[in-house]
């Protein structure tokens, strides 16, 4: 396993994705891509672009729009000895293939009785913030939770996208990278060679000790914005950036709640029935005596997203809805 | 080309149908009986689709199945005492008892199970086509799936990548007049599935499932086909489901009459196939009885063994959920 170069060196979000995918189709020879315009297009947010070149396109495959046909792809590829590298361009369409990642992806194994091994990854574009209104703009995360069986990771920065990517091709399980479109020119350290961020490790972004913030996805950023205005106000704001939502690091919260005894979860997601509420839960079972106040969330309103820049401004969350909702919690 | 049909190939298929007859007929009852738990869809009526198509696969090739899977199993070789455990829910099945009838499998086998959901098995096979290809062998994967799941946009979906990426692949149609309760003229507008073959760019054919030379014929020249590269196949076979939807007595629902009952089971493909055989002097009628007998024996030591054999461990509920 190669390890990190010690350059530092700064790219964009989008060309850490390729980066990533870039190391999987090196190290791993059953490993493709498919999708929907990946390969001539080199998608519609340009994140494979070059790789036909590179690879050849023995290792990336265009196809029809045809969600179900290509997560059965995915499918049928992994259960028979590939590992594929599924795309979705838009995590809204996973609508269109869930039979294919709920009744079958998920469960192959168990129903086989561990007979069977799905290394897909699954790689699509969630958020909200471009106008592109409410089937284009959804942040479903919280329905591929429910699903025992697969695993959700949810890059904020460049050089976790990259690291994610890794870690979920190397794993042999059913891995969806839920990436953000808002994100895609934002520049962060990313290391050349491989890498992985582990699954199921939370980051603690910026150490606190008297508010915890655990924030998803583009969320880490206006939580370390929140964190910034909170200082002021006295607050010193632990962020953790969970970066895999499922399997959950309840332990890294816990532990961090444990210390600061106040916490808010914040999610790009409807609020009601998203991962925050089970981060919530999960936090009042085991730090109940902890708690100074209750857990707050953040999250978006129960509403499709509006396409109206002006709505979707109110919609998504900020670090001033943050800020705000932490005034009330915390009484300031 | 396909093998010519010898003696000893119709053979197989003859006892491949009978195994699946007495290994089905014995089931339902255990179901009706209660000793069996949950539902099983039985594949009485439909052998010699089974049998007719298996027979050119080696353990290489991929099958994908329906709800209606047992007999794509024992064709593919299954045997009776880790699939009879699997029915029972027993720690010995195939799947160690977490699957059940509609989820029993066989990976070593190159089945790549059963599937709950109409429509489910295409695209996946579709996958394992994809991957036969990727993976540079020469091997092709099957898929079976009823005239009920060809309304389904899961099979479209797969039906117009196969033939668009020219995947080795063959899509076998068991026609067997319902979709559940529903009669195919009430769910779709045509007669026959295989016209569909056309919109994808694929041949369509259609042959009688209920004689299995037949189906072996027409198998073998779609399996050929996508070896050599050249593509898809829609084979639509012509068949008819004995028992209900769901047992051996079923719902009591009126959907059909007995007269097509009758009608289909006086074109019952086992006795069809034993009259060939012994007129053509390949298996006597005491001979064809001599191996009713030996699987009678061979099924009912499969239920001895899953009866006897033990449930679950509690630790295997959280096991295997992940890799």
């Amino acid at each position: 396993m190669a390890e990190a170069s010690p350059q530092p060196r700064n790219l964009p979000y989008v060309a850490a994705i390729t980066d990533g995918v870039r190391e999987v189709l090196k190290e791993q020879d059953n490993a493709f891509v498919i999708g929907e315009d990946v390969a001539g297009a080199g998608s519609v947010y340009g994140y494979y672009k070059g790789l036909l070149d590179e690879f050849g396109p023995e290792r990336i495959y265009d196809t029809p729009i045809s969600e179900e046909g290509i997560m059965g792809i995915g499918v049928g590829a992994a259960a028979t000895g590939c590992r594929p590298i599924v795309d979705i361009m838009f995590m809204d369409f996973i609508g269109e293939c869930m039979d294919e990642i709920a009744n079958q992806l998920a469960k192959m194994r168990y129903m086989f009785g561990g007979h069977a091994r799905l290394p897909v990854t699954v790689l699509t574009m969630a958020g909200a913030g471009a106008s592109l209104a409410a089937q284009h703009s959804q942040s479903l995360e919280a329905w591929l939770c429910h699903l025992p069986g697969l695993k959700v990771v949810m890059p904020a920065t460049p050089y976790d996208a990259k690291g994610l990517i890794i870690a979920a091709a190397r794993d042999d399980n059913p891995v969806f990278v839920v990436l953000n479109k808002v994100s895609l020119a934002m520049t962060g350290e990313v290391p050349e060679g491989a890498y992985e961020i582990p699954l199921g490790q939370a980051n603690v972004v910026r150490p606190g000790n008297n508010y915890t913030i655990v924030a998803t996805g583009r969320m880490l950023h206006e939580a370390l914005k929140a964190a910034q205005t909170l200082s002021e106000l006295g607050i010193d704001s632990e962020v953790i950036d969970p970066r895999t939502l499922q399997p959950f690091d309840t332990a890294t919260v816990v532990e961090s709640v444990m210390k600061t005894h106040r916490v808010m979860v914040v999610h790009e997601a409807v609020r009601t029935g998203g991962v925050g509420a089970e981060i919530a839960a999960r936090i009042q079972e085991e730090a109940f005596d902890y708690l100074d106040a209750p857990v707050a969330r953040v999250g978006a309103p129960f509403s499709p997203v509006p396409f109206s820049p002006a709505l979707e401004a109110l919609y998504v969350p900020n670090a001033e809805r943050i800020v705000a909702e932490a005034r009330k919690q915390l009484g300031l | 080309m396909t093998d010519a049909l010898t003696d000893a190939i119709v053979l197989d298929m003859h006892r491949c149908m009978v195994r699946i007859r007495i290994f089905e007929e014995t089931a339902g009852k255990l179901m009706e009986d209660g000793r069996i738990p949950g539902a099983l869809h039985l594949y009485v009526g439909q052998e010699a689709v089974a049998a007719g198509v298996m027979v050119h696969l080696s353990n290489e090739d991929w099958i994908t199945s329906t709800h209606r899977g047992h007999g794509h199993l024992i064709a593919k070789g299954g045997e009776f005492d880790r699939m009879f455990a699997e029915l029972y829910g027993k720690a010995t099945g195939y799947c160690k008892g977490k699957g059940g009838s509609m989820h029993i499998c066989n990976m070593e086998l190159g089945m790549l199970g059963a599937n709950g959901i109409v429509g489910g098995g295409p695209p996946i096979a579709v996958g394992a086509a994809f991957s036969n290809r990727f993976r540079k062998t020469d091997r092709v994967a099957c898929t079976f799936f009823g005239d009920g799941a060809s309304n389904e946009g899961a099979f479209h979906e797969a039906a117009n990548m196969a033939a668009l990426f020219k995947l080795p692949v063959i899509f076998v149609c068991e026609n067997n007049g319902y979709g559940e309760f529903t009669a195919q003229a009430n769910h779709q507008a045509i007669v026959d599935v295989a016209d569909r073959a056309a919109g994808y760019g694929m041949p369509g054919v259609v042959v009688d499932g209920m004689d299995a030379v037949a189906v072996y014929e027409a198998a073998g020249e779609a399996i050929e086909r996508a070896r050599r590269g050249n593509g898809p196949t829609l084979l639509e076979c012509k068949t008819y489901r004995f028992y209900d939807h769901v047992g051996v007595r079923g719902m009591g629902l009126s959907y059909r009459s007995d007269e097509e009952v009758e009608y289909w089971r006086r074109r019952d493909p086992i006795p069809l196939l034993e009259r060939h055989l012994a007129e053509q002097g390949i298996l006597s009628a005491e001979a064809a009885k001599a191996i009713h007998d030996e699987i009678t024996r061979d099924v009912q030591a499969g239920v001895e063994y899953a009866e006897s054999s033990p449930m679950p461990d509690p630790d295997a509920l959280l096991e295997d959920v992940y890799a």
